[in-house]
């Protein structure tokens, strides 16, 4: 039939191109890998992770319990404990606070819109760090001392020593009562499906939302009665002297200043930006859409919710996901007010042990791991509420 | 062929020197007109001249600045109960559809009957899709917007608009965003609704509609009307200059 075709030569078939690439790119790593390697032993170092087992002795006062004879793996992980509870907390409240400033900017409210607007500008045009700082240096460490802490209702204690918040801790007759709040929540999620299934049936819900609380309440009092001793006691902070007029906070939950302060700057800096994600995606819904919505009567509110914002949020959620991963990162500027994370503690680990390329090895596979964990979450989430569009 | 349901004695809309300004701009100058329950009004007239703005301060998508505007006996005033109680009156069909994207057309038509008129789902569901056979796409209910012709996609319109059960329905130039091919469903389903004694305000340059249902033909130019007439004395007798020139220019092919 046809005649055969010519053989092509290697150097401009597509597939053979492909390959070579790719062995090239490779080759390039092993020889620059390989080159550091020998560089590193000829300066009689060696590449291990055995420091890991030895001792830290220094001290870390921050996040989980340790002590300068705990090993240098430990002290890794409460840098890494550190950070995902700094960004962890600040995902969340700046997402809330984006929400609400991004919707807020774009109010009808002249006064409401506007202070949001100033709010996003001032944040969005000063360096984070510097934010820290002034957070830091000119409200937190401005505080009052301990002696003079200030106490909020509700026996918060407000010093210079960062925030001590009432915390209810569990007594021995704790595991007796916690399968009543198990029944408690499975009864409250059976109330809350019966009245779904109404709603759908008939429009109208047969009972009052206020009624699913009643199990919720009901129930663990109930057990609390039951139960001889009282399961959870109300731990509230107290300051104490101890000998020689030193003072100090017993009881309740400890907000160093350091944490408070990088919590409140991560997030005041972050929603600004989610706040600007989320007006670029409401915006990006055609006046259209709101306009056929009045004119079948739906409420603002209504609108909002089951109108703009499902259409909004497959503009909003790819840049969200920047937002979270930059939060992420930007903790570890948590070292220029000496918060003990991540990156501030693995500083200290370098500095003892000299371990340069292990250790920044391990921070960037921390921050690496870290981060692709919330792109993951994130495009699964993306991709469910994208899926529904076609 | 006008339909028999006009009953001459009520008025529905009332509009009583009616004036907005878009910033300096005057685009309503004192509009004065009564729409009976039941009527077919046409609204034509050259772009810029007002008929959008008109029929959007029916249903206060547009505020009006001064004036009255009575609907249905509820006077249009800032109070968002009475706003939202008209609403919910007067359906209301876009020339760029503005269906909802994120929702199969089946829950295209039944949100609003379900959210703002407190239906049940199924009940919701159950006129949504008697109201897709009465424009002819039951198969489609399932789709999203996206994926219909412009024809069905304004047709779904037409039928969520209806869901309401609305007592007025306006149309923003309805037939001007569609391919040639496509207008002539979408004017058949609104033939249909004139006949069934909807009460109509259509902004359209589609004569043969006009010609075939109107009850009143209205003529907008520069922010108010310029002259008023049922459909034959409209065109066989218009009075104006202005209405001469425009019918001389969009009859002539």
């Amino acid at each position: 039939m046809a005649e055969r075709r010519r053989a092509v030569p290697f150097w401009r078939d597509e597939r053979v191109l492909k390959v070579l690439t790719q062995i090239g790119f490779v080759v390039l790593v092993l020889v620059v890998g390989s080159g550091m390697l020998s560089n590193y032993r000829k300066r009689g170092l060696t590449f291990s992770f055995g420091f890991l087992d030895e001792e830290a002795s220094f001290h870390l006062a921050e996040g989980i319990p340790f002590s300068p004879t705990d090993s240098y793996a430990r002290a890794f992980l409460v840098g890494v404990v550190n950070t995902a509870r700094v960004a962890s907390l600040g995902i969340i409240l700046a997402t809330l606070v984006g929400l609400v400033t991004g919707i807020a900017r774009l109010s009808d409210n002249w006064l409401v819109s506007r202070i949001a607007s100033v709010y996003i500008e001032i944040i969005r045009n000063t360096p984070l760090l510097v934010q820290l700082f002034f957070l830091y240096f000119a409200v937190i460490i401005q505080l009052p001392s301990l002696r003079e802490a200030l106490v909020l209702p509700g026996n918060i204690l407000l010093s210079n020593r960062g925030f001590v918040l009432p915390w209810p801790r569990p007594t021995v007759s704790f595991g007796l009562w916690w399968p009543f709040l198990v029944v408690a929540v499975i009864g409250a999620t059976l109330m809350l499906i019966l009245r779904r299934r109404g709603v759908q049936r008939t429009g109208r819900p047969s009972f009052n939302l206020l009624w699913v609380g009643v199990p919720l309440i009901v129930i663990p009092v109930l057990g609390w009665l039951l139960i001889p001793r009282s399961p959870l006691l109300l731990d509230l902070p107290e300051i104490v002297t101890m000998s020689g007029g030193v003072l100090k906070v017993e009881g309740g939950t400890k907000f160093s200043p350091e944490y408070t302060a990088l919590l409140f700057g991560l997030v005041v800096y972050t929603g600004a930006f989610i706040a600007e994600v989320v007006r670029a995606g409401i915006l990006a819904v055609p006046r259209g859409q709101t306009e056929a919505a009045r004119a079948q009567g739906f409420t603002n509110g209504q609108i909002l919710r089951l109108i703009i914002m499902p259409q909004a949020l497959r503009v909003i959620i790819p840049p969200l996901i920047s937002q979270y991963l930059n939060l992420t990162k930007n903790s570890s500027l948590a070292i220029g007010i000496a918060f003990l994370d991540l990156y501030a503690v693995s500083t200290t680990m370098l500095n003892q042990s000299g371990r340069v390329v292990e250790v920044f090895l391990m921070i960037m596979a921390s921050y690496l791991t870290m981060s692709l964990t919330i792109s993951l979450i994130m495009n699964i989430v993306n991709r469910r509420i994208q899926i529904v569009e076609r | 062929m006008h339909n028999d349901n006009l009953n001459p004695t009520e008025d529905i809309i009332i509009y009583r020197d009616v004036h907005k300004w878009f910033g300096d701009f005057h685009v309503l100058r004192g509009v004065n007109i009564t729409i009976k329950r039941g009527e077919v009004v046409v609204v034509c007239g050259p772009s810029g001249g007002g008929k959008s703005t008109f029929i959007r301060t029916i249903n206060r998508l547009e505020e009006h600045q001064r004036g009255d505007i009575i609907v249905d006996g509820i006077e249009l005033t800032n109070d968002l109960r009475n706003i939202h109680a008209i609403q919910r009156e007067i359906g209301m069909v876009f020339q760029s559809f503005n269906l909802f994207p994120h929702l199969k057309v089946i829950d295209n038509v039944s949100l609003a009957p379900f959210w703002v008129r407190k239906w049940s789902k199924e009940e919701a569901v159950r006129v949504a899709m008697e109201l897709l056979e009465r424009v002819g796409i039951p198969e489609q209910a399932n789709k999203y917007p996206g994926q219909l012709s412009g024809g069905q996609q304004q047709r779904v319109a037409i039928a969520r608009a209806l869901a309401m059960q609305p007592k007025i329905m306006l149309f923003d130039e309805p037939t001007s965003a569609l391919d040639p091919e496509m207008i002539k469903e979408v004017l058949d389903v609104m033939i249909e609704l004139a006949r069934s004694g909807m009460t109509m305000i259509v902004v359209t340059h589609e004569m043969g509609f006009a010609k075939e249902v109107a009850n009143r033909i209205i003529f907008f130019s520069d922010g108010n009307i310029v002259e008023q007439n049922t459909t034959e004395e409209f065109f066989l007798n218009p009075r104006e200059a202005r209405t001469k020139l425009f019918l001389s220019q969009i009859l002539t092919h």
